[in-house]
């Protein structure tokens, strides 16, 4: 648990960077990725061959914005198992052919199994490449701009921002449990309750300061996001070509056109 | 508990971010009306604490194992039903945006199953019944982790309908609520007894903390919508169920399975043919008969993927080719430098192809 804080700093540095694809409109980046899951999500049940073109979405937003694919497929691998215990049972529930490899004949559960983990990675992928090149503050004020509540956008701003804060004072508590009692880290209920209790006290004193503060700078009751970008025709483009793509790789098989092409072509 | 986007079909998200976005929308519209000014920090910061109080642990008593804190009862205590579903929604979100847990198109379901049953239904209807208004110990103890039990028990259920109506998993309705519901009777108790643990200390640290939170919060206004909206979702629900091909359409397959041996060769037939049922919006049961000859011909337009072996060539080839051809355009996009921005950066990124 300790690791993912720094991966969340790690996100945040991401996020921050300057790329043409950081500089795309933070609307336009989370209109396509919600497109994009939606239309991965409306394959049937057994699409193998047919899913595997819009791994190009996920892999342009990364190596276009310039993020390492290491650190996005170390968080998708951890939160597989968690996110698969249902798909899991699939091979065991359902038996029935519907394919085979040679002479093998594959079950339908193998094969949903098998759909469900490269959805899982596609609309993993797409989900944390949006973020990674797009930064949590550009991606609040785009979706505010989107019509999404202010309040709630700017509560999900706070949050983000004191994450690192309340998450760090919770380490230097946990720290010092495990130095007095030798390395353990569980507690019983009774301490449990007062780590916790006084962490909330804590980070309720933490929040009277933030609006105290505020309100010394002029806060009048409305939170202003700034609005950085301005939509201009790449981004317009950039919805374009991405849709049109989608809906290419939804009609059509692409990836089974391309591998009867090399099959026919080289015998 | 958080589902992913990989189990959940559009319809059954996109009607789930619609009745969660409604119930965001009234929230943040009831908030905007409050006077209380310091209230969104607040927010934030809990949200904060919930997220960082899942580092500490205990030990639950008589067993090995440790638990932590998921949150949302605690968080309708400390701040009413409205506050605390809108914070939950920020916190479901930020999971998914970094940790890739729980996905954006199931951001409605899981703030349908995490947020909307404790605030809405467990904290109102159980919690602040049974504990009143200034409760002592045993109160809050029973309280919590009713409605704690209650909250979870109600939002298993909710993972086990929306995973069977979007019909992806496998796994039969029954079986999946008999693990489900067990396993979040535990998981429900723990919550219960962290969130009294944790209530109970702070009232007699800090017994002004609740003297602010006691705004009771109502979703009066909007229940004739509510009760809408799960009519809607019902009729929705019963509709898709009943697409699936339980019996008729099982059969109806398997006679028009013949049908594909005379279907002409021709390519834009099959392919116009098949539109429909490529572009079909729900993920439908596609099975096909076991044993059904077709010739590579009739067949390799099929919307399923490879019921012959050609076909499957054909498609494990393709897929490869198309990973590859992936890899290697995400490589070039790479290798292409950055025009008037740090050779620094473009340096660091190509070292991680």
């Amino acid at each position: 648990m300790t690791a993912s804080w720094h991966d969340l700093a790690r996100m945040e540095e991401l996020g921050r960077m300057d790329t043409p694809i950081h500089r795309l409109d933070a609307r336009a980046k989370a209109v396509v990725t919600l497109a994009f899951i939606g239309v991965v999500m409306s394959f049937p049940r057994l699409t193998l061959s047919a899913l595997t073109p819009l791994l190009l979405y996920p892999v342009f937003l990364l190596s276009a914005g310039r993020i390492p694919a290491r650190p996005i497929l170390k968080k998708i691998l951890v939160a597989t198992p968690f996110a698969l215990a249902v798909g899991l049972f699939n091979p065991l529930l359902d038996r029935q052919p519907v394919a085979a490899i040679g002479p093998v004949p594959v079950s339908g559960g193998w094969v949903s199994l098998l759909s469900i983990l490269i959805r899982f990675l596609l609309t993993s992928g797409a989900a944390l490449a949006l973020v990674a090149c797009t930064g949590m503050h550009r991606l609040g004020a785009g979706l505010e701009r989107i019509g999404v509540p202010r309040i709630f956008v700017s509560q999900l701003l706070f949050l983000h921002r004191y994450l690192f804060v309340i998450s760090d004072e919770a380490g230097t508590m946990r720290r010092a449990v495990e130095i007095r009692s030798g390395g353990n880290r569980t507690l019983r209920l009774r301490g449990f309750a007062s780590l916790a209790g006084q962490l909330l006290i804590r980070s309720m004193d933490r929040a009277d300061r933030v609006y105290r503060a505020m309100v010394a700078r002029g806060f009048d009751g409305q939170i202003r996001i700034p609005r950085e970008t301005a939509f201009g025709w790449r981004d317009a483009a950039f919805i374009a070509f991405s849709l049109a793509f989608f809906a290419a790789a939804r009609l059509w098989n692409l990836a089974e056109i391309l591998g009867r092409l090399c099959t026919e072509t080289f015998p | 508990m958080h589902m992913a986007d990989a189990l959940v079909s559009p319809a059954v998200g996109g009607i789930l971010w619609a009745v969660s976005g409604g119930l965001l929308a009234f929230c943040a519209r009831d908030l905007r009306k409050t006077p209380r000014d310091n209230l969104v920090p607040l927010m934030g910061v809990l949200g904060a604490f919930v997220f960082a109080v899942q580092m500490i642990n205990f030990t639950i008593p008589g067993t090995g194992s440790s638990g932590h804190l998921g949150g949302g009862l605690l968080l309708a205590i400390l701040l009413g039903p409205n506050p605390a579903f809108l914070v939950l929604a920020s916190i479901l979100t930020v999971q998914a945006f970094f940790f890739a847990d729980g996905g954006l198109l199931t951001l409605g379901c899981n703030l349908f199953n995490l947020g909307f049953f404790p605030a809405f239904v467990a904290y109102p209807l159980l919690y602040r019944p049974i504990a009143g208004t200034s409760p002592d110990p045993a109160q809050i103890w029973t309280a919590s982790i009713i409605a704690a039990i209650a909250g979870l028990q109600l939002g298993a259920f909710g993972v086990v309908l929306e995973t069977r109506l979007s019909g992806l998993s496998a796994l039969p309705f029954q079986t999946f609520l008999l693990v489900m519901l067990p396993i979040h009777l535990a998981i429900g108790a723990v919550e219960g007894i962290a969130t009294a643990a944790i209530v109970t200390f702070v009232i007699k640290a800090r017994p002004t903390v609740f003297a602010s939170s006691s705004e009771p919060g109502t979703l009066r206004p909007i229940l004739p919508g509510l009760a809408l909206a799960a009519l809607l979702a019902g009729g929705a629900a019963s509709w898709f169920a009943s697409t699936h091909p339980d019996g008729l359409e099982w059969s109806l397959a398997r006679i028009t399975g013949n049908k594909e041996m005379i279907r002409p060769a021709s390519e834009i037939h099959n392919q116009l043919a098949h539109l429909q049922e490529r572009t079909a919006f729900l993920p439908d049961y596609g099975f096909r008969p076991a044993q059904h000859e077709t010739t590579p011909a009739a067949s390799e337009t099929s919307a399923w993927p490879a019921v012959n072996a050609g076909t499957s060539l054909a498609g494990i080839v393709g897929g490869i080719v198309t990973l590859a051809l992936a890899g290697i355009a995400g490589l070039a996009l790479k290798a292409i430098p950055l025009r008037h921005k740090t050779a620094e950066q473009s340096r660091a990124g190509g070292e991680h192809p």
